[in-house]
């Protein structure tokens, strides 16, 4: 771990002030950060430690929505009583990421924004293009078990390691933003991240000192939800490939569906061809097949990771049964 | 809130770095230190405060041996920075009970055999304590069927899919299950 | 005492975080850290390295590299066991293997170490090296001799005509993969050099071993060397021997006159500690209609590391498990440019018996037969290759104790055919049998005159008990309660032993403890027997009667502590020993092992193919049980590596660098709770008299002896999917299933 300076802030306005630094990153639950740091591939120069922002809570908006705060830990978020009952989507899917310790510190802000759990990512003498631009993807031609099978590029095949930005991005949250002259901007999360390009070290929208403040999420859909994680270990590990699936029927026919993935992409990947196949359709197994069809059309394996494809539209048939059958 | 922390000039790598005065409140007692800001809290306690109960077992959040209580809840204590826990309350392992006053999870490891080595033992037992106030406080887990429900009953699996942040690898997991069970009280694991 | 679940002893230290490891030690006050910087090439040499950033950097004290390392011992092999070998580090710019140590930074703190680290700027010339197992197998050569001395190779019948003329054949081919010990504790040491002398505090399971391997490397007097390793965590064959860790601090605390600790990174482990070589391993089986074997061979090729063989023994239990005429079985090594081969729990019959089991159940299917049912049929009547009779075999017992447990009636006779909501579910068995080795241990027994006594000896705990068992077979033998004895281990001034591992320790340290406290029972009741101060004086002494901190004898009782203090105020002390089985008839004119029975359950997903352990029992037969609480954990340890080695453990090396790719707890998969549901251990009655005066023989192994092969064997009975290439993850079970549908 390279020398740094530290100082906390007190506000947000002088947080974003005080990125300006050279070198300067903000630092929250840590848990991500300060793994790379250690490991040499984040060196920042300065931290700025936001964790103590006044950005904990979690509040209604006026539209029937849910305000989150961008430093509320990942386990005060899945514990929440609006979000169990109104977006169980998100409380599962903050569930079966990482561990009790580890939810206890991760913040949302944070979450949002966990690089990519790519082994030569982690290895400072393994080329890669995210890592070091221009000294080549390692995993492409090495191994490549858990990378990704939609939206690659020559440049980098890693995926996006959240489960709750899967969920975030089935339920089309927005991303509010602080810039650094002191404006307020919102995105769309399905807007907020990138995918690889020749840019891979660009990984999100977010300007240079741009601070997270929080998550609003719109009013609930319609329908049943359901997060699914597919991993080898039972818990505390990364998905191999997850679906977070909102679905509403009306007398047998499905007539609003919202599809995302994770594991299998660069970002969290919402299906707008899967969610096009099933709307309007009877909510039976053929409608289910033929959505995951539409959802890995332009999926490509890289050798050791093939079987996500297949992996990927078994386990979207599974959640989309699942939802019907306890609907 | 302080600000001891800040105000250190840009480091570079000839000059000294600047140490950093935090006050932590270790097991109940202020404890003033001088640290490098690169330290997290698992070195400070280890290599400073001598607190050897926390164990550093990957130092990266992957196995859960450095598992203390700060603010009553349960975190990796190495992947946080000493820095930014200025006036927090830290409780590790020997804050819980010595071997002469065992603190209810100690024992229930000892009877149950819920360790082998003992190097992931404090962190496990830190860990089940803060997981049990979790539980208390209703949160559900992965394992809940239906996330919903303001109640969690703590079955075994729940206690299971709680504990998994905590990697034994001499594999006492049965026993640590039944020790876990036995301090929440409910049916015998 | 002994027999008894005494609770460890030491466990109020260890639930209370004050039991001291080797990187904790204060007492010689505040030491310089030291962290290691490992080579980013697989193979060639070091053509420019450039250490002045890193030792101008806030606090460094020294950067080591080979162009100023210390001179060291070389690896002297007419000394016959690697781990008491030299060790030496930093000799030369030759590059073996991705992550080989090429400095040592030390600081003032560890922050500063570590940062330094990454400014220790190094050029290399890459050589071409062969990292490929799969690319490289056919290149393999015979080794003289496998680990711990086995033959290579064994023939016995004709094996040809046997298999060819056999009913039903199976002829398959296994794979294993890398696998690390992985234990909590890092590998880890902190040195302290007072004048001439080196305390080191170091993660070891064999004491002595550490001490020649440092005295080896550095060239000095043993006698200048103390170790100290009171409490380990966790060894599983990886702290046999010491690694860089160790000598990096020696040669660094002795080069700066100021204590040095180092300890290796998780990452680090996996390319500075030596590993389970990878195997394919060729079983094939002949049988009649009946299941009688008639043939049996098992041809195994491993990776080796070209420098420093290691040969692991995986085909080795396969010649004393099941009866048939015919037989073969061999060893070949495939030299690649990887760390060496180690010692990791169960070398040899891990990955053996996940093959030969896995084997014996697909012969099972294809006979149409009960699999507990085929291998009561191959029960032999004597050792098959060594034609010596077996001590004390009870493998048919555990598997029947075992089924009837398990309610293994209840087995699916047709795979893939009972399915329970989601899950596919299958049960499976397997057989274990593990060789019992003795090897020479000594202890000393001491009696203070207030009637307490202490236990000194080399010996480590790892985690096994130790501390608990020594109590209790002294506690027995001096008739004390187990709080009046103490137990001091792993410390090179005391009796030495050949402390943890092959699981020898607790029968070797508990007879040669046995034998002491006989000694001791003997010198005092010699003094009572003749003191007129004594109510046993004249007494008939051959039926006396240590207990409660008495002597007794018919009426009669003295006080233990009043005997001491009247004849040996000082106190009184004796050795008891353990031989090396090499020098015991027994070893040679029996077969002796341990046995056991898994019987496991699986779910697997019928639509992801996930795969999740529901239940699993072993039964076992392992002579005595000193503590059935420490034995079963044992066990119970092993059967959940066991089934780790089936479903998730699996280092994976980039052919391309030669560097693992899976070097952390993240990515390199060991289970966590969730995935080990009810898992239980059950040890039958048993004394082993050919073993050794106690009856005892190890357990810390025998739990994951064909552990994994049972798991495996339910997937394919939930399934009907037989995956050969371990570990069994997802992606190979997934396109056996059947076609999506709900």
């Amino acid at each position: 771990m390279r020398p740094f300076t530290y100082e906390r802030a007190t506000d947000a306005r002088t947080a974003v002030g005080a990125v300006s630094r050279p070198g300067a990153k903000f630092i929250s639950g840590g848990t991500n950060l300060l793994d790379l740091m250690k490991l040499d591939i984040e060196r920042p120069g300065h931290l700025v430690d936001i964790s103590r922002l006044p950005l904990r809570d979690i509040e209604e908006l006026p539209d029937g929505g849910l305000r989150i705060g961008a430093q509320a830990a990942n386990s005060d978020v899945a514990a929440d009583a609006r979000v169990r009952t109104r977006y169980p989507v998100l409380s599962q899917a903050l569930l079966s990421g990482a561990s009790g310790q580890l939810r206890n510190k991760a913040s949302t802000g944070g979450n949002l924004l966990q690089r990519t759990r790519c082994p030569y990512f982690y290895d400072t003498a393994a080329g890669c293009n995210k890592r070091n631009p221009g000294s080549g993807c390692s995993a492409i031609g090495g191994f490549n078990r858990i990378h990704a099978i939609l939206g690659v590029s020559d440049s980098c095949i890693a995926t996006h390691p959240s489960d709750m930005a899967v969920a975030m991005t089935a339920l089309e949250a927005e991303i509010e933003l602080l810039g650094a002259e002191g404006s307020l901007r919102r995105v769309a999360i399905t807007d907020f991240y990138r995918l690889p390009g020749d840019t891979p070290h660009i990984e999100t929208v977010l300007r240079p000192r741009e601070m997270i403040t929080g998550v609003d999420l719109p009013p609930p859909p319609p329908g049943r939800q359901l997060y699914r994680k597919v991993r080898d270990r039972a818990s505390y590990e990364f998905a191999l490939v997850s679906v977070a699936a909102i679905v509403s029927t009306d007398q047998g026919t499905i007539n609003q569906a919202r599809v995302a993935f994770g594991g299998v992409a660069h970002k969290p990947w919402r299906s707008i061809e899967a969610e096009a196949a099933l709307t309007g359709r009877p909510a039976t197994m053929a409608t289910y097949r033929a959505a995951a069809v539409e959802a890995m059309r332009d999926a490509v394996g890289q050798g050791h990771n093939n079987f996500k494809i297949e992996l990927a539209k078994r386990t979207l048939c599974r959640t989309l049964a699942q939802l019907a059958r306890e609907s | 809130m302080s600000d001891s922390g800040t105000g250190a000039t840009g480091s570079s790598l000839g000059e000294m770095a600047q140490l950093s005065a935090i006050t932590l409140n270790v097991n109940d007692q202020a404890r003033r230190l001088e640290v490098d800001p690169r330290t997290s809290l698992l070195d400070a306690l280890r290599e400073h405060l001598h607190l050897i109960g926390t164990k550093k077992g990957c130092d990266h959040g992957q196995c859960g041996a450095c598992t203390v209580l700060i603010n009553g809840r349960r975190v990796n204590s190495c992947l946080t920075l000493a820095v930014m826990h200025e006036g927090d309350d830290v409780v590790t392992i020997e804050g819980l009970g010595d071997p002469d006053g065992l603190h209810p999870m100690q024992r229930a490891f000892v009877e149950r055999d819920g360790f082998q080595c003992g190097y992931c033992t404090p962190g496990q037992i830190c860990s089940a304590v803060g997981m049990l106030a979790e539980v208390e406080a209703g949160w559900p887990s992965h394992a809940t069927a239906d996330v919903a429900s303001p109640r969690v009953a703590l079955t075994d699996e729940e206690i299971r899919e709680r504990m998994s942040g905590n990697i034994c690898r001499c594999a006492a997991y049965p026993n640590i299950v039944a020790a876990v069970r036995s301090v929440a009280g409910g049916d015998p694991g | 005492m002994i027999g008894q679940a005494l609770n460890r002893v030491d466990g109020p230290l260890k639930v209370a975080g004050l039991a001291p490891y080797a990187y904790e030690h204060w007492e010689a006050g505040q030491p310089l850290y030291g962290f290691i910087v490992g080579a980013t090439i697989g193979k060639g040499r070091i053509t420019r390295i450039d250490t002045e950033d890193a030792e101008h950097a806030p606090g460094v004290r020294m950067v080591m590299t080979h162009h100023n390392a210390p001179a060291q011992g070389i690896r002297d092999e007419s000394i016959p066991f690697e781990y008491w070998r030299a060790q030496p580090v930093l000799t030369s710019p030759d590059i073996h293997h991705y992550g080989e140590p090429v400095a040592l930074v030390v600081a003032e703190t560890f922050e500063q170490a570590r940062g330094a680290a990454n400014l220790v700027d190094v050029e290399y010339a890459r050589g071409p090296g062969r990292f490929d197992f799969a690319a490289f197998e056919d290149e393999a050569y015979v080794p003289k001799v496998v680990n711990a001395g086995l033959p290579t190779d064994t023939a016995v019948g004709d094996f040809d005509t046997g298999f060819n003329t056999a009913a039903v054949k199976v002829d398959e081919r296994y794979t294993t993969p890398y696998e690390f010990s992985m234990p909590m504790e890092p590998n880890a040491c902190l040195v302290v050099p007072r004048g001439e002398d080196l305390t080191v505090y170091v993660s070891s399971q064999i004491v002595d071993a550490a001490h020649a391997s440092i005295a080896n490397t550095l060239r000095i007097d043993p006698a200048r060397i103390h170790i100290i390793a009171p409490y380990v965590g966790g060894g599983f064959g990886s702290k046999l021997g010491i690694h860089a860790e160790t000598i990096l601090a020696a040669l660094a605390a002795r080069a700066l006159s100021q204590p040095v600790k180092v300890a290796l990174t998780r990452q680090q482990i996996f390319q500075m500690v030596g590993m389970r070589t990878t195997s394919s391993q060729r079983v094939r089986l002949g049988a009649g209609r009946d299941g009688r074997l008639a043939a049996i061979a098992h041809d195994v090729t491993m990776h080796t590391n070209p420098d420093m063989e290691y040969a692991e023994q995986t085909a080795a239990t396969t010649r004393s498990l099941y009866a048939a005429p015919h037989r073969l079985t061999s060893h070949r090594l495939t030299p690649l440019d990887l760390p060496r081969g180690e010692d990791v729990r169960a070398p040899g019959e891990a990955p053996g018996m996940l093959a030969v089991e896995s084997a014996m159940d697909q012969l099972a299917d294809e006979l149409g037969m009960d699999p507990v049912e085929l291998r009561i049929r191959n029960e032999p009547t004597v050792d098959p290759e060594r034609g010596v009779p077996y001590s004390d075999r009870h493998l048919v017992d555990c598997m029947r104790e075992g089924a009837r447990r398990f309610g293994w009636e209840r087995r699916p006779a047709t795979p893939a055919s009972v399915r329970e909501g989601q899950w596919l579910v299958g049960y499976g068995m397997a057989a274990a049998i593990r060789g019992h080795f003795q090897a020479p241990t000594t202890v000393r027994v001491r009696v203070a005159a207030d009637g307490t006594a202490v236990v000194q000896t080399d010996m480590t705990d790892i985690g096994t008990g130790t501390y608990t068992i020594l109590t209790q077979v002294a506690a027995e033998g001096l008739g004390l309660p187990p709080d009046r004895v103490r137990i001091e281990l792993g410390r090179s001034e005391l009796p030495v032993s050949w402390g943890s591992g092959g699981s020898w320790g607790a029968a070797n340290s508990s007879t040669a403890v046995h034998r002491a406290c006989a000694s001791l029972r003997e010198k005092l009741l010699d003094a009572a027997g003749s003191d007129t101060r004594s109510p046993l004086r004249g007494l008939d002494l051959a039926d006396a009667v240590f207990s409660d901190g008495n002597v007794r004898v018919d009426g009669a009782s003295e006080a233990l502590s009043e005997i001491v203090e009247r004849h040996y105020p000082d106190g009184v002390e004796a050795e008891g020993e353990t031989r090396f089985m090499g020098d015991d008839p027994n070893y040679t004119d029996y077969s002796i092992h341990t046995y056991g029975a898994h019987f496991a359950e699986v779910g697997v997903d019928a639509d992801t193919a996930e795969i999740r352990l529901r239940r699993m029992l072993g039964v076992f037969s392992v002579g005595r049980v000193l503590n059935p609480k420490t034995a079963r954990s044992q066990l119970i340890g092993g059967m959940i590596w066991g089934a780790s080695a089936a479903l998730e453990e699996e280092a994976v090396v980039d052919p391309r660098s030669g560097a693992f790719v899976t070097r952390d707890l993240a990515h390199y998969l060991v289970p966590v709770h969730a995935d080990i549901p009810d898992v239980d251990a059950v040890v039958l009655d048993g004394y082993d008299d050919k073993a050794n005066i106690l009856g005892a023989k190890g357990v810390g192994e025998l739990g994951i002896c064909g552990a994994g092969a049972a798991v495996a064997n339910a997937v394919f009975n939930a399934t009907g999917v037989r995956v050969r290439d371990f570990p069994i993850t997802l992606e190979k079970v997934l396109p056996g299933l059947p076609p999506m549908g709900i």
